[in-house]
């Protein structure tokens, strides 16, 4: 028998992969023509893209941006044998109004305010946004700024927020002192018990801050004023316009809607009927209305609505009827972080004895924002597109501001240079925070498995 | 021992109202059903007030008198003489046209989006990133004025088609004209008409329905049935002999042969646009405030919908593919029968509150001169009137209407298709 | 006064707790502002520049009527309305005053309860053609595809006109004129129509004015004027007689340049009596005797505006036609300063 068998003993040399699969050429052979179909497709998206670009950039590149009026744009384009109506961008337009869009009519030496208060806003929500990354010492800062935000933009006495915030301050040493006060008695009358002493203390703190803010503010501001004035110069919310007063509406509207949101959400949730159908009518009633009709609210009936002789002015109607808006889906997107906590954590504030607001304040509310976030990041995105609706009710927001733009002599007849400039900046605005609502997202997902 | 007593009959008092917790929730129901009809009566006093200050007392009267305005898109009969009331009908019908062609376009376009998003192919995925990036991002009022802009900008004015050698030409054998006044397509006309129904008199509310239309319907709707039916037979006796007989042909012929002999004697042909004088005459006109408002409508909400798309897809664990694939189904087979039927499941829902937003967003037809109900009733007849109240309230409840019973039709086929659990 | 804080935001964001009804002259001294209506953009009645500065001929009147009352000719607030918003702002109390080409009609005036103090244009709805177009009268218009500004008398006019003559036409409603003129050029509707001053204002900031004609029919009468809430007469009459000092300054020969030595003292009584060195008419309007010299001297009088504004010189080249002094043949004619 020969044993002649043939074994190898020692391993073959590894070979690279053949060349047309690794590297560029295996990338575009798995990812770009893969199959006849897939090739097509490929060839035809990039001729697509082709002719965008083609389209685009030439019109992009334009010299243009010293020019002080569309036909100076013409005179430079047809200097340059590039005649036509797309001939190139005339982009002096944006380099004259470039500040006019951003800031409206905000006077020009208090820029640094609206600038100051924006980015202090992201100062007060980096606790909330960051909360890894940031010391939560800063929440303080948080819950001071809504009183400083609108002090920055709109101006005035520094006495005005000041007292805002007294008033919380006195409503909370009336309620504490007559929660003891009443506990005191409970010692006495065993039918008073813990939760109506809590009861009778809210009912009193609040009493007592309604007086204050009503009434007693008023003196207070001008006597303090009288003594110390101190204060910035105060700036009409008429002067307010492009980008800037799109993000004001859409900050201060998202963050009156969240309390209200709050509201409203437990208000469905709520086991007593006639709470539930108020909370349900109003916020299926918002739901089902177009802003826009919401705005005719704001711009025509609001007034009509309140006692005769109250005159807001337009912005703040504005503000009104949007927070209203932005709080019934508000409600709904709490509404759902409430829905998503497990049961568990309802039984386990009642197993502890809480009552229904210390389990809400203490157990149920802190978890459910927190996985509300990214549902309120996508709400603001959504309020801060909306607020371009107002220029059709006159507001000269961006979209507005293009239009009284066009009616300048000089500038009649541009068309894209401005809308382009305006959609590039919303874009850039809630591109960055539905990223950011992604990475949330994300990393809220990982934080519960 | 001691013997069971019941426990002593508490006495009501009236302090039981607040301390105790069988009645506290009563006492703030009732408290918070007063305040509610305080406040409510508190605005409708001083609406009261302010319009006795105005003269303008809250009345209803102006909608019977002439609207004195025209209308460019009216799918029911109208002139300036009728009254404001057909007037704001006629908005509705826009409206409820314009929403109705962006749902169902939206759809197509974001599922088609939603797929490709998720496609092995490098350069399409990512140019349907884009895509979904740019529409989610910007304004949709902004898309709107924008493709109205590229729509007047770029398409050739009805002059253009004039002279020997006309700069622009019809297409499809001279059967469509696309002008920056809109497109002009071929429109369906029978010599045999059946004519009209006219319902609702001379109201204002009066519409006719077309008889030939109904025909079609109808004849449509029973081929429907028939080949539905041919198909539960052929499942019947697939299930009984495990033979599938070939049904496509009949199934097919039942819908076309009857309507094809109903076209024919209802003497259907063709009306072809002709430029004649300053416009394009014949043929259906759809406006380019109808076509910017619907092309922007749902490609911004078909961005939303690839979105909810996508994420319904990617919701259907792997395993659902894999075992499929182990049954030796190719891909696209998996995607229809395994993936999308379930992802259907989870994408229903949200889907339903993009059609209200793309509902609740054609209102901004108004920027483009689109005349739907916003700019008729909420825009010409609120300003000519000046009955701002009376025109809002109703506006609102117009959209109210709507949304209710879009979200009702959809909440019922979301109940149809749920998965039943038992 | 004393505003209370209600709920701070509020009052920061200016809530003016101002009556509506009456008193106006004493809001706005108290506010030491005018709020003034104005359109959102129309060239040469009503424009932002680049620094947010207003400037055109309905701005003109609303800065002499804050210098007749104020003294400061730049103490106003421009309020940019729609046709939509513009008489919710003007009932609301929002704005002071409206100057913001609106016509005078019956129904505004008696049934949405507004007071139009005089006129300070003499307008009429025009249609402007392509030349190439070859229309000579706009009742060659049958077919044709017409632009209109929506929430204006001139769709009513429009449907009006076309039904009286049996023609048919195809609307297209435009919320803004910059938005109608982009159709126009374009080639999207064969006609605009507006009014003839808007559309002269339109024509001239085209690239090659002279391809546009206008047609020769004004199918009606558009008098645009400044106007005030029904009720409160007092601010009424003071705007109307600021009106009527720029109108009566042009027929005086008073003019920005020489209103310093005028104001001195002329020959002419009525000049005196105008300029406040006779007689107390600033008084009986409850100024003092030097308004209406302040209100001419804030942009010159209605001959100086409109030749500043719109006039021939400007790049809109308005003739003066019916807005002419009534001693040129023209409309103008102010009531005598006695």
């Amino acid at each position: 028998m020969s044993d002649i068998g043939f074994v190898r003993t020692e391993m073959l040399p590894e070979q690279d992969p053949p060349a047309s699969e690794v590297g560029i050429i295996g990338w575009m052979r798995h990812n770009l023509f893969d199959g006849w179909f897939n090739s097509a497709l490929t060839l035809l998206s990039i001729y697509f893209v082709y002719k965008v670009l083609a389209a685009l950039v030439p019109w992009i590149l334009s010299p243009t941006w010293d020019a002080g009026s569309l036909a100076e744009c013409r005179e430079v384009l047809g200097a340059l044998g590039r005649e036509g109506h797309y001939a190139g961008a005339c982009w002096g337009v944006i380099n004259e109004r470039w500040i006019q869009l951003i800031f409206g009519f905000y006077p020009a030496e208090l820029y640094w305010r609206p600038i100051a208060a924006f980015v202090l806003l992201g100062v007060a929500l980096a606790p909330v946004l960051f909360s890894d990354k940031v010391p939560s010492k800063l929440l303080i800062f948080t819950i001071l700024y809504p009183f400083i935000f609108p002090w920055l933009l709109w101006g005035g006495t520094i006495w005005g927020p000041i007292s805002v915030v007294l008033g919380f301050v006195v409503g909370w040493l009336v309620y504490s002192a007559v929660d003891k006060a009443v506990s005191n008695l409970a010692l006495v009358y065993s039918a008073v018990d813990k939760a109506v002493s809590n009861l009778v203390g809210i009912i009193a703190g609040a009493v007592a801050a309604l007086i204050w803010w009503l009434i007693l503010s008023g003196y207070f501001v001008g006597a303090m004023d009288s003594i110390a004035a101190i204060g910035i110069e105060p700036v009409e919310s008429r002067k307010f316009g492009g980008f800037m007063l799109s993000i004001t509406i859409g900050v201060v509207a998202i963050a009156c809607s969240l309390p209200l949101g709050i509201v409203l959400a437990l208000g469905r949730q709520s086991d007593l009927m006639i709470v539930k159908y108020l909370s349900v009518g109003f916020i299926e009633f918002i739901r089902g209305v177009p802003l826009i009709t919401l705005l005719f609210v704001a711009s025509t009936l609001l007034n009509i609505f309140m006692p005769p002789g109250t005159d807001f002015d337009i912005i703040l109607r504005v503000l009104i009827m949007v927070t209203l808006f932005a709080s019934a889906y508000m409600a709904e997107v709490i509404r759902g972080g409430l829905a998503a906590l497990p049961r568990g954590q309802y039984e386990g504030a009642d197993s502890l004895g809480l009552n229904y607001w210390q389990s809400q304040r203490l157990i149920i509310m802190p978890q459910a924002l927190k996985i509300s976030i990214p549902g309120i990041v996508s709400t603001f995105i959504g309020v801060f597109k909306d607020t371009t609706l107002v220029s059709i009710i006159g507001l000269l927001d961006p979209l507005g501001l293009s239009n009284a733009i066009r009616a300048d002599a000089n500038w009649n007849g541009i068309v894209w240079e401005l809308y382009g400039f305006i959609a590039l900046l919303f874009f850039v605005f809630c591109f960055s925070m539905s990223r950011y609502s992604m990475y949330l997202e994300r990393k809220l997902h990982t934080g519960h498995r | 021992m001691t013997t069971l007593t019941d426990p002593p009959k508490e006495q009501f008092r009236l302090s039981m109202l607040l301390y105790d917790t069988r009645y506290r929730s009563a006492t703030i129901q009732v408290i918070a059903l007063i305040g509610f009809m305080l406040l409510a009566a508190w605005l409708i006093s001083n609406t009261m007030q302010n319009l006795e200050a105005l003269g303008k007392p809250v009345e209803f009267g102006f909608f019977a008198e002439p609207a004195s305005y025209d209308i460019n898109q009216r799918l029911i009969e109208y002139t300036s003489r009728d009254t404001h009331l057909r007037a704001a009908f006629v908005g509705l019908l826009n409206t409820l046209v314009v929403a109705f062609l962006g749902c169902v376009t939206a759809t197509i376009l974001g599922v088609i989006i939603g797929v490709a998003r998720l496609s092995h192919n490098w350069i399409v995925a990512r140019i349907m990133t884009v895509y979904v990036e740019m529409f989610r991002n910007v304004p949709v009022l902004l898309w709107i004025v924008f493709i109205m802009a590229i729509l007047i900008e770029t398409l050739p004015a009805p002059r253009a088609f004039r002279g020997e050698t006309p700069e622009a030409s019809m297409m499809l054998g001279d059967s469509v004209a696309m002008t920056n006044r809109g497109v002009y397509i071929p429109e369906p006309l029978f010599s045999n008409s059946l004519g009209d129904v006219h319902l609702f008199g001379a109201s204002s509310l009066r519409f006719d329905v077309s008889l030939d239309l109904m025909a079609i319907l109808l004849v449509l709707g029973i081929g429907i049935w028939v080949s539905n039916w041919i198909k539960h037979r052929a499942d019947r006796i697939q299930e009984q002999t495990g033979d599938r007989p070939v049904t496509w042909w009949q199934r097919t012929a039942v819908i076309v042969v009857p309507m094809a002999i109903l076209l024919y004697l209802l003497g259907f042909h063709l009306g072809y646009p002709e430029l004649k004088g300053f416009n394009f005459k014949g043929g259906t006109h759809l406006r380019n405030s109808l076509i910017a408002l619907w092309l922007a409508l749902s490609l911004y909400t078909a961005a939303f919908i690839a979105e909810i798309v996508r994420a319904g897809i990617l919701a259907i664990s792997k395993g659902q593919t894999e075992a499929a694939a182990a049954l030796g189904l190719r891909p696209r087979k998996i995607m229809r029968l395994v993936i999308l039927p379930q992802a259907l499941r989870v994408i229903i829902p949200p889907l339903i509150s993009n059609y209200l937003n793309l509902t609740k967003n054609s209102s901004l037809a108004i920027a483009v001169g689109y005349m739907d109900i916003t700019g008729t009733l909420g825009g010409i007849t609120m300003n000519q009137t000046g009955r701002e109240l009376e025109c809002v309230l109703l506006l609102m409840l117009v959209y109210l209407s709507i949304s209710l019973i879009i979200s009702a039709i959809m909440n019922w086929y979301n109940e149809s298709v749920k998965l039943k659990e038992r | 006064m004393k505003k209370s804080v209600i709920l701070g935001a509020a009052t920061v964001a200016g809530l003016a707790a101002g009556a509506a009804a009456a008193g106006t002259m004493d809001d706005v001294k108290a506010r030491g502002k005018l709020n003034c209506g104005v359109t959102t953009g129309l060239v040469g009645f009503a424009a932002p520049d680049a620094n947010g500065e207003w400037k055109g001929f309905d701005v003109a009147v609303c800065r002499a009527v804050a210098a007749a009352v104020l003294g400061d000719a730049n103490a106003v607030e421009f309020v940019p309305t729609t046709g939509k918003t513009r008489f919710t702002a003007l009932a609301s109390g929002e704005v002071d005053m409206l100057a913001r080409n609106t016509t005078w009609t019956f129904s505004r005036d008696v049934d949405l309860k507004f007071e139009f103090v005089g006129i300070n244009y003499y307008d009429g709805q025009g249609f402007m053609v392509p030349k190439s177009l070859g229309v000579s009268s706009a009742k060659e218009l049958d077919g044709a595809t017409v632009c209109i500004q929506t929430g204006t008398t001139t769709e009513l006019n429009l449907a009006d006109f076309f039904r009286s003559n049996n023609i048919s036409y195809e609307p297209v409603p435009i919320e803004t004129n910059a938005e109608a003129q982009q159709q126009y050029l374009a080639g999207a509707c064969d006609v605009y129509t507006t009014d003839a001053s808007g559309l002269a204002a339109t024509r001239a900031t085209f690239e090659n004015p002279g391809d546009h004609v206008l047609l020769p029919e004004i199918i009606s009468k558009e008098p645009l004027g400044p106007l005030v809430r029904h009720g409160d007469n007092e601010w009424g009459d003071l705007v109307r007689w600021t009106l009527n000092a720029l109108i009566s300054a042009e027929e005086l020969g008073i003019t920005s340049a020489n209103i310093d030595e005028m104001a001195a003292g002329t020959e002419n009584p009525e000049i005196n009596r105008l300029l406040g060195s006779e007689g107390t008419l600033g008084e009986m309007l409850g100024l003092d005797a030097e308004w209406a010299k302040r209100a001419i001297k804030a942009g010159g009088n209605y001959g100086e505006i409109f030749a500043q504004n719109i006039g021939e010189d400007t790049p809109i080249g308005l003739a003066r036609g019916l807005n002419a002094q009534w001693t040129d043949g023209g409309l103008l004619y102010s009531p005598p300063f006695r």
